[in-house]
């Protein structure tokens, strides 16, 4: 399981990249971090999620 | 009456703050990155506490669609941000080192520009332009503090804008999800709550209290 956002998900061995697309997220407007450590958006599609990983997603939106 | 000097203002914060708390605070440089709403108002929340030297970026200038949020005066209209806020601090804490640049920030010019101050805090108005800057600071300089601010439009709770910490030095301010759209604009209260959430962290984390 990966813990993403706080919820368990059975989305191990998906790319950062796959699970953004599918669930919706605008790749410009996130912030990906794995285990406390910022994933580079040019490495989203080859970072893999694995088994145990804690996963942030920040999704920005507009308004400052 | 004439202006107080350097003395007499650390003098009076010094009475408010302590002392060791103030001296925290000179010692301290913060660059905000974007001075709208959110940015106009940290600055100079962060000037009367004292910060001692504040690093302003934007490229942008003083319309009128700014002044229902943003802290300038119609006699301001035209300038240059940069411009137009450095002379508010001027007069209200003529003390704080400014360095102002008027330009626009992207993924080649951030290491040289933000490579100075030990706190970066993002207040930019477009979600893809807050994300560039947050993965271009995480990347670059993991080890200094980030707060950045998202979801402040409409006229949702007052209670549901709050601080997050969501990496080791990555803070999030607001309600995360309430964005501007044609129906929900941006109203003054509302964006200061994030501001004010955004400045707390930062004199929190000057401080040295890192929780959010």
């Amino acid at each position: 399981m990966v813990k993403i956002n706080g919820e368990s998900l059975d989305t191990g061995g998906k790319l950062v990249s796959e699970y953004l697309l599918e669930h919706g997220y605008d790749l410009k407007r996130v912030a990906v971090e794995i285990n406390g450590e910022i994933v580079p958006k040019a490495k989203y599609s080859e970072a893999t999620l694995k088994d145990g990983d804690t996963v942030e997603i920040v999704s920005f939106v507009g308004g400052g | 009456m004439g202006a107080p000097t350097k003395d007499e203002f650390i003098a009076a914060l010094q009475q408010r703050h302590g002392v060791e708390m103030q001296q925290k605070l000179m010692n301290s440089s913060v660059a905000v990155c974007g001075l709208g709403g959110l940015g106009s108002n940290i600055a100079i929340a962060l000037a009367r506490a004292g910060v001692g030297r504040l690093h302003l970026i934007d490229f942008d200038r003083v319309d009128i669609s700014n002044l229902n949020r943003q802290e300038y005066r119609v006699s301001q209209l035209g300038k240059y941000k940069t411009e137009a806020l450095c002379e508010q601090l001027k007069d209200i804490a003529p003390y704080v080192e400014i360095t102002a640049d008027t330009v626009k920030l992207d993924e080649d010019n951030i290491p040289s520009l933000l490579k100075n101050e030990d706190i970066i805090c993002e207040a930019f108005d477009l979600p893809e332009e807050k994300a560039m800057l947050v993965n271009t600071v995480l990347e670059c300089f993991p080890d200094k503090y980030l707060v950045a601010g998202s979801g402040m439009a409409g006229l949702g709770s007052a209670n549901s804008i709050r601080t997050r910490r969501v990496m080791k030095n990555f803070y999030l301010c607001g309600d995360e999800v309430s964005a501007v759209s044609e129906t929900s604009g941006l109203f003054s209260a509302r964006v200061m709550l994030c501001a004010a959430h955004e400045a707390m962290m930062i004199l929190r984390l000057i401080a040295d209290k890192k929780e959010a």
